[in-house]
């Protein structure tokens, strides 16, 4: 029997625990999840706390709920992993053997990368920051707003354009538009990556009344000064200040012979499988790719890393359905006023965003309740 | 372009979000000063905005060439 070994409770972790446990029999392999934390993160929610507009005990639940009974979960974090050995020492103190390993141990951020940014920035990037934010904005009559990217790469890279139009529609409700500017920065020559989006999103940015800078990568926020300065040399004065932290992966693969310095994990882009051990595939945030960090790819990498790890433990070929993985990412975008966009594109072409409207905001509030029963309970 | 040793490169063809100029700066900001980047992009905006986004930040455009059914885009990193 082999044992595979999934690292991270996430939504990649999760999904990949339940949907091996039902491809496999118990007699084939023992699954053995390793979390650091006994709660499963909603982290895609935490862009609504600032405004009050979700709750972020809401947002997370017991892991163990979540898996198949056949699962073995172990709470504990990762110190070091030999891929040559096929070890991992555990914080605990153990060491756990593997056959195949899957790593789904996501993205992190750390604003302490950027000087300032950690002591006068703000961020909804974590349960903790999301409610300092909402303070923030409770106590907000009305001044200097700027938003932006603090790093690359970072998660849900729409995140900063929703936040935006969300605040521009939280300032309108408490009547506060009015006396407060809001600047939106982005690292590229437009507001957004993919022409099709920032083409509509400026639209939106302009009907709103918002300041778009855009070259704009964060070198340091001053917070006494209250001035944001790009590594392109332009000053942006502030109030409240909002930037994405820099992302990195866990710390135990900084560095790593299988990873970069910040630990993202060369793979096969087609496959997930590691470029550097063969009995090791990653998945979602913690991968290499230059694609979305968005739980939404974990979710269509899913079923290829499964069909890999199958295959390898059943001695087969993977099942010419999900042999490769096709760059699949799919995204809510909310515009504000409970109107929202789908992006839905792959490596063979870019979205074809339609007009936001109520019925996908409505789409997405829905899935953000059925996330639970559905994505990492691996039922679709 | 031949005798450059290039430090790291990054497959972008097909990544339209984050897509290859944000890839590129990511690569930049965490290399070393001196060192020679690249990027395999099949965006054709790309022809224009990376050049564009390495100018303003200051740092050295080496120039283009086709590769892998896409272009390939080096940089210097300059400080």
């Amino acid at each position: 029997m082999k044992r595979i070994v999934i690292l991270g409770g996430g939504t990649g972790g999760t999904m990949m625990a339940n949907m091996l446990s039902k491809k496999l029999s118990s007699r084939e392999a023992e699954i053995v999840l390793i979390s650091n934390s006994p709660r499963h993160q909603y982290q895609p929610g935490w862009l609504y706390v600032p405004f009050g507009w979700e709750e972020a005990t809401d947002l997370s639940r017991p892991l163990k709920d979540l898996l198949r009974r056949d699962v073995h979960l172990h709470i504990d974090a990762v110190k070091s992993l030999d891929h040559l050995g096929k070890t991992l020492q555990l914080e605990s103190g153990k060491v756990l053997a593997y056959d195949y390993l899957i790593i789904s141990t996501g993205s992190h951020i750390h604003p302490e990368q950027v000087p300032g940014l950690a002591e006068g920035g703000d961020h909804f990037y974590s349960e903790a920051g999301a409610l300092r934010l909402r303070e923030k904005l409770n106590d907000f009559q009305g001044g200097r707003i700027v938003i932006g990217v603090g790093g690359l790469p970072y998660k849900c890279p729409v995140a900063p354009l929703e936040f935006t139009f969300l605040l521009d529609d939280y300032l309108r409700r408490r009547g506060l538009r009015d006396k407060t500017s809001l600047t939106y920065t982005f690292p590229i020559n437009a507001c957004f990556t993919i022409p099709t989006v920032a083409d509509m999103a400026q639209r939106l940015l302009d009907e709103k009344g918002v300041t778009v800078e855009t070259f704009f990568n964060l070198e340091t926020l001053d917070p006494t000064l209250r001035i944001a300065t790009s590594l392109e040399g332009s000053e942006i004065s502030y109030d409240l200040a909002v930037f994405i932290p820099p992302h990195r992966g866990a710390e135990f693969l900084w560095n790593h012979p299988i990873a970069d310095a910040d630990g993202w994990i060369d793979v096969h882009r087609s496959t997930l499988q590691s470029k550097v051990a063969p009995e090791i595939w990653a998945i979602g945030d913690t991968t290499n790719l230059p694609i979305s960090k968005a739980g939404s790819t974990a979710h269509f990498e899913g079923p290829v890393v499964a069909a890999h790890v199958v295959a390898a433990v059943r001695g087969q070929e993977a099942e010419s359905k999900h042999a490769e993985y096709d760059g699949h990412v799919m995204c809510f975008l909310e515009v504000g006023e409970d109107r929202a966009s789908l992006l839905d594109f792959n490596f063979a072409g870019p979205p074809r965003p339609k007009e936001p409207s109520t019925l996908v905001h409505y789409q997405k509030i829905l899935f953000n309740h059925a996330y639970w029963h559905l994505v990492p309970t691996a039922v679709i | 372009m031949e005798n450059l040793t290039i430090a790291k490169e990054s497959d972008a063809r097909g990544s339209f979000c984050p897509g290859p100029l944000m890839e590129l700066i990511r690569m930049i900001k965490a290399g070393t000063v001196g060192e020679v980047y690249a990027i395999l992009s099949s965006d054709e905006g790309s022809k224009k905005d990376i050049p564009a986004w390495i100018n303003k930040a200051g740092h050295e455009y080496l120039g283009s060439e086709p590769a892998e059914g896409a272009t390939r885009f080096l940089v210097r990193k300059a400080k």
